[in-house]
């Protein structure tokens, strides 16, 4: 079975839907605190994106529907984009563009560290992610840097987990999809 | 040696008070007697007074709407995260309240909260919360000086800090009924004497002048605007007398990242995280906190020999 011609643009108008959900917020006056409100909803939704795109393997080795393959470029670059969205907000509007405050927090702040990381990593993930760069570096080259996704994701985590303080429920939820997925990847390995 | 510190810290009112408004006060005062109220408008006017007056420790930058005062809570009683506490708050019942006053006093003993409010006469101070998250309001509370109920039942010399807790009642309050078993309840909080003898320490019954709702700690809850927000204990059923520096929750629940201090302090790190700026809720751009919360001029001395890098 081959995809159908109006699946991706349906996709993509899909995974715009929380950015415009999390814009409307902002219309209608939803938030108490907007800022904090786009902020963890972007950094959310860049987790929620790198999880599905990390799935798309395993979901494809259970059902053998190969087409899968196909939608997991544009998921990888959603995530991308809600990261970048996340950073740009924290850089505008916590430092106003201001490096050297940038610099310092992301030295001096672990979980600022780990985040601005993971994003730092993703950069050659969303320039490689097109055909013209998959040919040129060829499929096991491109797929070799591709496996970075899963120090992203790991990375990505843990940026969150440096800044709980007591309510843990939603963090140890998404940890907990993350070695799942990873574990299969391992049974898949090893057989 | 307290009051005389407050004298010399004390802002002069003429700074605070517009002259029209002043003028203004002394006319309605005048126009009252005239208008032959007499003795009875004379003995409301000190009433009227507090809650017209801008008081000397009120700042007069924007404040928070109320909405958003009510709406964005921390008190893990009510629920965790920042709108749950409003969502629950109708599970808590302030009334009938009591509140058990205890430890080094002259006369210990549980009394009803009308009797506890009773002497005080309740003034407007709007102040500047500052919470270790960094984030920030300016809230119009409606309270009275903890150090008048503190000089009402009379310490004794043994009295070294004064220590407070919440209700603890995991019926009224679900975020008690232990899911992870990370919190040790109730909800405990103190201050030094001289802090909580502090005229800038409030005991608050109301915000933007109704009643406090219950996330924001109904009926009865603290406010020390120097120190970050998890110092101002809300619901509290018990206030001890004690000669040793007693428990707080969130140092028992991780020392290293809490002190019982808790001065607000932008020189000092939160471990994780910065503490020089902060976001005032419902603004895009963050600003720089300051040295004790805006407070330094009225509280710095209190602490002028200890390092506070140390005492976090």
């Amino acid at each position: 079975m081959v995809l159908k011609p109006w699946f991706k643009p349906s996709l993509f108008i899909l995974c715009l839907l929380p950015l415009v959900w999390l814009v409307l917020g902002l219309i209608q006056d939803r938030y108490v605190e907007p800022l904090q409100a786009l902020s963890h909803g972007t950094g959310d939704w860049a987790l929620y994106f790198l999880l599905l795109t990390l799935s798309i393997t395993p979901l494809r080795q259970l059902t053998g529907y190969t087409q899968l393959l196909r939608i997991r470029r544009l998921l990888g670059l959603f995530a991308f984009f809600y990261s970048l969205v996340h950073v740009l907000l924290w850089l505008v509007f916590d430092h106003s563009l201001f490096w050297q405050g940038m610099w310092a927090d992301i030295i001096e702040r672990p979980y600022i560290t780990v985040g601005f990381l993971a994003f730092i990593l993703m950069l050659p993930l969303a320039l490689t992610s097109n055909r013209f760069m998959i040919k040129k570096l060829g499929g096991k080259r491109w797929q070799q840097l591709h496996r970075l996704t899963y120090v992203v994701c790991a990375l990505g985590l843990l940026h969150y987990w440096w800044q709980i303080k007591y309510d843990m429920s939603h963090i140890l939820l998404l940890t907990l999809i993350f070695v799942g997925l990873m574990a299969l990847r391992r049974i898949k390995l090893t057989k | 040696m307290l009051i005389k510190k407050t004298a010399a810290n004390a802002i002069v009112s003429s700074e605070i008070t517009p002259e029209s408004v002043y003028k203004a006060r002394r006319d309605f005062l005048k126009y009252s007697i005239h208008a032959g109220m007499g003795l009875a408008a004379l003995s409301q006017a000190p009433a009227l007074w507090a809650t017209t007056a801008a008081h000397a420790f009120s700042t007069d930058e924007a404040q928070t709407p109320y909405k958003k005062v009510t709406r964005y809570n921390n008190f893990v009683e009510l629920g965790s995260g920042k709108a749950y506490p409003a969502k629950n708050a109708h599970r808590l019942k302030t009334s009938p309240w009591s509140v058990t006053i205890d430890g080094e006093i002259e006369n210990p003993g549980t009394y009803d909260l009308e009797d506890i409010l009773k002497p005080h006469t309740l003034e407007e101070r709007i102040y500047r919360l500052r919470c270790v998250e960094t984030w920030s309001m300016v809230i119009p509370w409606q309270g009275f000086a903890l150090a008048d109920l503190i000089k009402r039942f009379k310490p004794t010399s043994k009295a070294k800090y004064v220590a407070f807790e919440t209700l603890h009642d995991p019926k009224q309050l679900p975020g008690q009924r232990s899911r992870f078993g990370s919190f040790d309840w109730p909800y405990v909080e103190g201050l030094r004497m001289d802090e909580a003898m502090h005229p800038l320490t409030l005991l608050a019954t109301g915000l933007y002048g109704k009643d406090l709702p219950a996330q924001n700690g109904a009926p009865l809850r603290l406010v020390v605007p120097w120190k970050y927000g998890f110092k101002s204990i809300k619901s509290i059923v018990r206030i001890s007398f004690t000669e040793q520096q007693p428990p707080t929750t969130w140092n028992k629940q991780s020392p290293e990242e809490y002190g019982f201090y808790a001065n607000v302090n932008p020189t000092v790190s939160h471990p994780r995280w910065s503490q020089k700026r902060e976001r005032r809720i419902g603004h895009f751009f963050k600003q720089d906190t300051l040295m004790f919360n805006g407070y330094a001029e009225q509280v710095a001395s209190l602490y002028s020999d200890m390092d506070l890098h140390k005492w976090y």
